[in-house]
């Protein structure tokens, strides 16, 4: 390098600090951006949540204390409440996994045009209220409802069969109501499945059955797990089908959230509960970022 | 029949020996659609009891909801909540999609994941936690109170569509712009949003149905003149199987499904 281009890197260098400084104001500024959508986000989730957290660790007497906590281990309840909100939120993931992963293979394997119009299939249900829904299956299951009568007049059974109000009826509206959150990002990850694997698979030797369940079904898994892990997470904290179409015997962690405040407004023992549903809820989904990169999924890479 | 024998797949399958799977997939499209729509039929019974096919039709329940105060009362409020939400959330989740995005600084993906916790927290517990702390500043029943609320449930939906639509989207024409010298503002309003605005409407639209649709935040924090319309749904639901359910359902289906439809055809009028 020659002595002048030398001194005139050297005179460049402050000109380059400024520029520096420049693009480092500027990429604040485009934080500051989201500066409304955090404080609203501090507002109505960060103080009100933190706020039933401190309310959780505040006794009958209104001192510091554990009892909440105690209560949830001593009492038999709280046990059956956990138990069910596992149960149900468990057979409605395998429910839908059964019901969703022809569903989303069906889609995947059509051309891109026919997939869009079959998804509307799947995309009509998910926009459409879910109380409207849980208000459908209500009224298909009741005692005299379309279920019942079709399966008498078939003669599949002879009297009305209780189908809701109870965990039949409650799974089977969670189930269709979760569907899409499976079938959606199983879907996204089977189109993904390059269709030269199969050929090879096939060139190879494999059988159509072997070269699914060697090559295509572990491809399918990342999408398949992060959507069971969506439908598992928000099982767990759902209220409005099991309120309603449990009718009272299906108690998980959220009815039961709303029946203590409703009967005895006692606000730790609630709180504690929410506290409860909130850390299992952080931890499956810590574990799932971790193993499947949800984030990235998210937000991608620039 | 040759459509029968033709391979469907790379792996020498027919359509034949697939068929099982097109009757399967067939089964539970209808039994996913079904449920969906069968309210629509029933809404036009005559009858006291929800019956399919209804023996007789009439308009009846329809007429009750037009005519019931309390119903008319809370489809304003529910309206006039998502419009609302619809018009805070947009700019609120659109600003911070695209000064996140377009930083490139390393907290801008923390900063990410933490605006779209909305959607990871249980609804519960945002509804109860809401409800106490306006307990304490008097914004439950009111219709700032909800907005509020609900704007932080769309805002991360609005976030996703408009990241996305940005990773789509060719930065460098928002540089070339300022390079001729346009301020970053006017790059933006000029060069990029008339680009990206089929998302901003589609995401839109989802902040609206959103709020909508939402149930239990609506339960604790809206009441007596404001409450909306989901919040009487649920009570009836709860109580007794009310015909005037199924003509308001009706009505909700209509709302969504076309608002759906409208955001699918801005999708494919965008490719």
């Amino acid at each position: 390098m020659s002595p002048s281009m030398e001194s005139e890197i050297a005179a460049d260098l402050p000109n380059q600090k400024s520029l520096r400084v420049q693009g480092e104001r500027e990429q604040w500024m485009l934080l500051s951006l989201s500066t409304p959508a955090l404080l609203a986000i501090v507002l109505i989730v960060v103080i009100p949540v933190g706020w039933l957290f401190y309310l959780s660790f505040i006794g009958s007497d209104g001192q510091l204390s554990l009892e909440n906590y105690q209560k949830m281990i001593q009492y038999k309840s709280y046990a059956r409440v956990f138990l069910t909100t596992f149960q149900v939120s468990l057979l409605t993931t395998l429910l839908c996994i059964l019901i969703g992963y022809p569903l989303a293979y069906f889609l995947a394997i059509l051309p891109q045009r026919m997939a869009g119009f079959f998804m509307l299939a799947v995309l009509l249900p998910f926009w459409t209220s879910l109380l409207v829904r849980t208000y459908a299956w209500l009224v298909l299951l009741q005692r005299n409802g379309i279920l019942n009568d079709l399966a008498i007049s078939a003669g599949i059974w002879d009297s009305p069969v209780k189908l809701v109000h109870n965990m039949t009826g409650t799974l089977i509206g969670m189930a269709h109501i979760m569907l899409p959150f499976l079938v959606l990002p199983l879907y996204g990850s089977m189109r993904k499945i390059e269709r030269d694997m199969m050929h090879a698979a096939s060139n190879l030797g494999a059988s159509p059955i072997q070269a699914f369940w060697k090559v295509y079904f572990p491809l399918s898994l990342s999408g398949m797990v992060a959507g069971s892990l969506i439908v598992f997470v928000l099982c767990l904290g759902f209220y409005v089908t099991p309120a309603v179409l449990g009718g009272g015997r299906v108690v998980m962690v959220a009815t039961q959230i709303t029946a203590i405040l409703e009967n005895q407004f006692n606000w730790g023992a609630a709180s504690a509960l929410g506290v409860v549903l909130l850390i299992a809820t952080i931890i499956i989904l810590y574990l799932a970022a971790r193993f499947l990169k949800l984030d990235a999924a998210l937000f991608g890479k620039h | 029949m040759r459509w029968w024998h033709k391979p469907a797949s790379d792996t020498q399958i027919t359509h034949g020996n697939r068929l099982w799977l097109y009757v399967l997939a067939a089964i539970i499209m209808l039994l996913l659609v079904i449920p969906t729509f069968i309210v629509i039929p029933m809404s036009f019974s005559d009858s006291q009891y929800l019956e399919f096919p209804p023996s007789n039709w009439s308009a009846r329940w329809y007429h009750v909801y037009l005519e019931s105060p309390k119903w008319m009362r809370a489809t304003v409020t529910s309206l006039q909540v998502g419009v609302l939400t619809m018009l805070l959330a947009t700019p609120l989740g659109t600003m911070a999609a695209y000064g996140l995005f377009v930083s490139g600084h390393r907290a801008a993906r923390a900063i990410f994941m933490f605006l779209i916790t909305p959607m990871i927290v249980p609804v519960i517990l945002i509804a109860i936690g809401t409800f106490y702390a306006y307990g304490r500043v008097g914004l439950n029943n009111t219709i700032f109170g909800l907005v509020l609320a609900h704007t932080v449930l769309a805002a991360p939906l609005v976030m996703i569509v408009i990241t996305s639509a940005l990773r789509n989207y060719d930065l460098d024409q928002e540089r070339v712009a300022r390079s001729l010298g346009a301020t970053r503002v006017k790059a933006f309003f000029v060069i990029t949003l008339p680009q990206i605005k089929f998302s901003i409407v589609t995401a839109a639209l989802l902040s609206f149905l959103t709020s909508f649709d939402e149930v239990i935040i609506a339960i604790f924090v809206s009441g007596g003149k404001n409450a909306t319309l989901t919040k009487h749904m649920f009570a009836a639901l709860r109580d007794f199987i009310d015909p005037t359910i199924a003509a308001i359902s009706t009505i909700m289906i209509l709302v969504s499904t076309t608002l759906l439809l409208a955001t699918q055809f801005i999708g494919s009028r965008k490719k």
